[in-house]
């Protein structure tokens, strides 16, 4: 079963990349070629409105893992244990199954070395007790690595709060 | 593999210089975060920050001592060893003390905490004239804040974590980054604090605003004189604080009688009703409020009372030594404990006037950044006395100052130009010598104080060693001062020896403030009391709406609103600003930077574009005096359609950075002519008087 996620907050998160470097420093990965991505919405005036929004993408670590079911060399697999959708770059064929197989897009081509990139949540960082590289220096705590209940209830107080625009809790915590 | 460990050091990758956390493993920079000792910082860090494992392996940066071999600006180098490289400094150097006194050596750097030994290094040579950036940056919010409290603008900081509400003029708070400061503000957002922004240019800051006012360009001045009188008009302000402590409060409240809110919805664009509104809403959250008086305010000419009154808006809240307003930054003494010792042994005292004319041509500018605008004039005129050798640390006059083609040709009247840097800045190009320092995590440096609610000292310690023929700043003034014979004042051999003196007597030790990266010198904040014990520095003891000071020089200190030359037909005021993942013009050329932001774009009013026949990703030209580029616009409602704006540090002319060379706009190189116009009363440049042609490319 996977038991983490990376949630990502788009009221605090200021899109300043760090998540991004951070990724390609930590993971050796070439310049400007991050596992996760910030894509922005905006600026513009929706409805007469200014907005601008970031979007954090990265891996979901599905439950049913499509990729996984694509490839052919075992390159890409789901952990036993924390379900983690990890990669072993040595194993990769550099098929491109996986990129037409993800429903989301999220293995991405290396040109260096003619295989996908793919974030593994960090899984040399998670297993000394680490958190992953992005979420680690995200400079605002805009991501939180988290298991996946604590992440859809964050949502949805994430939306309460921002709705009504007051500081909510879950009624049971008095 | 190889011995792991962990240094606790400081980021200079910007001028914050957050406090970090190094791993090495193996003589190498394995991993760099946020050090997590300190609370408010964690292990976040900024994308500049991460990059910095790239530059340690970036070749594209002078990686041994140069000497020019052929015309300035030519190019071309000659690699030299370090004793070659100083002793053909000190040589000239010692010609030019001949011929014209230590006075006619020039220093600039960006300041910082680690800068003393530079300023020794002059005062050893006997010349008064050290200038940092300040021009450039905060200098005009330094004497505004110098003229109403005695102090300069660094004594007041910002609780950012405990405020209801924060002001802010341009101060482009979540992506000009500060970690620490940016995440207290995110926190205060997320627990229900307001944010107004005022911007004539939409930005992060204003996606995440509560209140985005797009004001004209060139107009704060007349918004702050407006919410002044309606804040006095209908009694607002925080009485008691207001009585206690403001000397002048009278000519204040008739100045501001004319400056209707009316009047100021014409002159800014912003409704009248709205700032009512505002006033009503942050008196009820006083004094838990924030007005920044700004920090990069070098734009316009009223840069001084534009600053002036945004202090003014924060002492009417009664927000001084509050939490969640400003509070006194404490030093060691504050906590009964001995501060660091100077370096410098038995340094002259150095008596002579200061090229740039501050304080005594301009008696109310400050002598500790200076004027370097101004000490350029001496370079060009020879008045006061001629300026012949010019040492430029860590910063980049041809970048950030205005105009470098008139600067080039200020610079030919020096017979040295030597650049310090970790970079190919844009000023090194015309050096005569390039004395390319180590990185910060390549170098340790001088033990900082560090001011706060709770002060302490902190600490620089190198990660690895250099790894090209690079050396520390220290190492270099130091050298070069026992050349010419000064030795006798800096009796060190090793950042050690220097460290241990600045710890004498301090009951510290370097290991202790190494532990964690820094220490704090009490457990508990330090606060004054507000109403009685406030140490302002003026002539009353109080803070003084009209100060002796400039109005002994005929400036006012309440001046009559002037409003901002409007846009000659068919020309643009141009804005410049900076993004998360760049800053002052260092780093287009970081190989992991770079990818990010490759070229600039110019944001321009969507109406006005369309007038124009222009699209969004159209090609425009920009132009103004000699020079001229090409780029692409980015057309939107969310700019004030007197402006046009873009991303600054662009359009680099040393080849030897390939991948940001020539890519961009170089917005200084627009600002034609502005070398010589300034906030008269604050001293800094006033970078956005600037007007520039935008016409569509063929
Ligand atoms: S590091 Fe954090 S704030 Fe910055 S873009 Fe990524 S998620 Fe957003
Ligand atoms: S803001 Fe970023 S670059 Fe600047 S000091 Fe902090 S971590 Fe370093």
């Amino acid at each position: 079963m996977a038991k983490y996620y990376i949630y990502h907050d788009p009221t605090r998160c200021i899109g300043c990349l760090a998540c991004e470097v951070s990724c390609m420093d930590w993971k050796g990965l070439p310049y400007g070629e991050a596992n996760c991505r910030i894509f922005r919405f905006g600026p513009e005036a929706l409805f007469g409105e200014p907005d601008l929004t970031f979007m954090y993408t990265s891996c979901f670590h599905c439950e049913k893992p499509l990729c996984v079911e694509a490839c052919p060399s075992g390159a890409l697999a789901k952990r036993e244990g924390d379900g983690v959708v990890v990669f072993r770059e040595d194993l990769c064929i550099g098929c491109r199954a996986c990129i037409t197989a993800c429903p989301w897009g999220i293995p991405q081509w290396n040109e260096g070395t003619g295989k996908i990139h793919k974030c593994d949540y960090c899984v040399d960082r998670i297993d000394q007790g680490l958190e992953p590289a992005c979420v680690t220096r995200c400079p605002v705590d805009a991501l939180k690595f988290v298991r996946v209940e604590e992440a859809s209830q964050l949502k949805r107080m994430r939306w309460l709060r921002d709705t009504f625009g007051r500081q909510v809790a879950p009624a049971a915590n008095y | 593999m190889g011995e792991k460990k962990t240094v606790y050091s400081i980021c200079g990758m910007c001028s914050v210089r957050c406090p970090i956390m190094v791993e090495v493993e193996g003589g190498r920079v394995r991993w760099i975060s946020g050090n997590p000792h300190d609370a408010g910082m964690g292990t976040a860090l900024c994308a500049k920050g991460i990059a910095g494992r790239a530059l340690l392996d970036d070749t594209e940066r002078p990686l041994s001592p140069m000497i020019r071999d052929g015309e300035r600006g030519s190019g071309k180098w000659k690699t030299v060893s370090w004793d070659e490289a100083l002793d053909y400094v000190a040589e000239k150097l010692k010609a030019i003390i001949d011929q014209y006194g230590g006075r006619a050596v020039l220093l600039s750097d960006r300041g910082g905490p680690f800068g003393e030994y530079r300023k020794a290094f002059l005062k050893a040579i006997g010349s008064p004239n050290y200038c940092n950036h300040d021009v450039t940056c905060a200098v005009s919010v330094n004497h505004a804040a110098l003229s109403l409290f005695g102090f300069g603008r660094k004594t007041l900081n910002y609780d950012y974590k405990n405020t209801k509400h924060i002001v802010l003029y341009g101060r482009n708070i979540l992506e000009s980054i500060k970690i620490k400061t940016t995440k207290a503000v995110i926190n205060a957002l997320d627990r229900g604090a307001k944010l107004t922004y005022i911007d004539p240019r939409y930005s992060v800051t204003a996606a995440k605003a509560t209140r985005w006012w797009k004001i004209k360009p060139g107009t704060d001045y007349a918004l702050n004189l407006a919410l002044i009188h309606i804040i006095i008009k209908e009694g607002l302000y925080d009485k008691a604080f207001v009585n206690r402590w403001v000397h002048g409060f009278e000519h204040l409240a008739k100045f501001v009688e004319q400056y209707t809110p009316e009047w100021a919805e014409e002159e800014t664009g912003i409704p009248a009703q709205e700032m009512y509104l505002f006033c009503r809403e942050i008196a009820q959250d006083a004094p838990h409020v924030i007005f920044h008086p700004g920090w990069m305010r070098a734009r316009y000419k009223q840069a001084f009372w534009e600053s002036r009154t945004t202090y003014i808006l924060n002492i009417l809240m009664g927000a001084i030594e509050v939490p969640g307003g400003l509070f006194f930054m404490k030093g060691p003494k504050d906590a009964g404990k001995k501060g660091l010792n100077s370096i410098g042994e038995n340094l002259p005292k150095v008596e002579e006037k200061r090229a740039d004319g501050a304080g005594w041509k301009y008696p109310y500018i400050n002598k500790g950044p200076g004027l370097l605008h101004r000490a350029f004039e001496a370079i060009k005129t020879g008045d006061p006395y001629p300026i012949k050798a010019y040492f430029v640390h860590r910063h980049d006059p041809l970048t950030g100052l205005p105009d470098p083609e008139a600067q080039v040709e200020i610079f030919k009247n020096l017979d040295l130009l030597v650049v310090v840097d970790v970079n190919w800045s844009e000023t090194s190009k015309y050096a005569d010598v390039i004395l390319p320092e180590c990185t910060y995590l390549e170098r340790s440096d001088l033990i900082a104080n560090q001011k706060g609610l709770k002060p302490g000292f902190r600490i620089r310690t190198a990660a690895i060693e250099p790894q090209y023929d690079t050396k520390p700043g220290w190492w270099i003034y130091i050298e070069l001062a026992k050349r010419l014979g000064k030795g006798e004042h800096f009796p060190y051999e090793s950042i050690e020896d220097m460290w241990k003196k600045q710890l004498e007597g301090t009951g510290i030790t370097v290991e202790q403030i190494q532990e964690k990266g820094f220490i704090t010198l009490t457990d508990k904040p330090i606060w004054y009391d507000r109403m009685n014990e406030l140490p302002f520095k003026t002539e009353s003891g109080k803070i003084e709406i009209i100060n002796k000071k400039w109005e002994d020089a005929g400036i006012p200190c309440l001046k009559p609103y002037e409003p901002p030359e409007k846009p000659p037909k068919g020309k643009f005021r141009l804005l410049f600003g900076r993004c998360a993942w760049q800053t002052h013009a260092m780093w287009m050329n970081n190989p992991a930077l770079h990818p990010y932001l490759k070229e600039n774009v110019l944001w321009i009013n969507k109406k006005v574009a369309e007038e124009m026949g222009l699209k969004d990703g159209d090609k425009v030209v920009v132009s103004n005096g000699g020079y001229q580029k090409e780029m692409r616009i980015f057309a939107t409602e969310l700019i004030h359609p007197e402006a046009v704006f873009m991303l600054h540090g662009f359009g680099r002319t040393v080849p030897q950075q390939t991948r940001a060379y020539n890519r961009g706009v170089a917005d200084q190189r627009l600002e034609v002519g502005l070398l010589d116009v300034y906030d008269p009363a604050g001293g800094a440049n006033a970078l956005c008087e600037c007007f520039i042609e935008v016409r569509p490319a063929k």
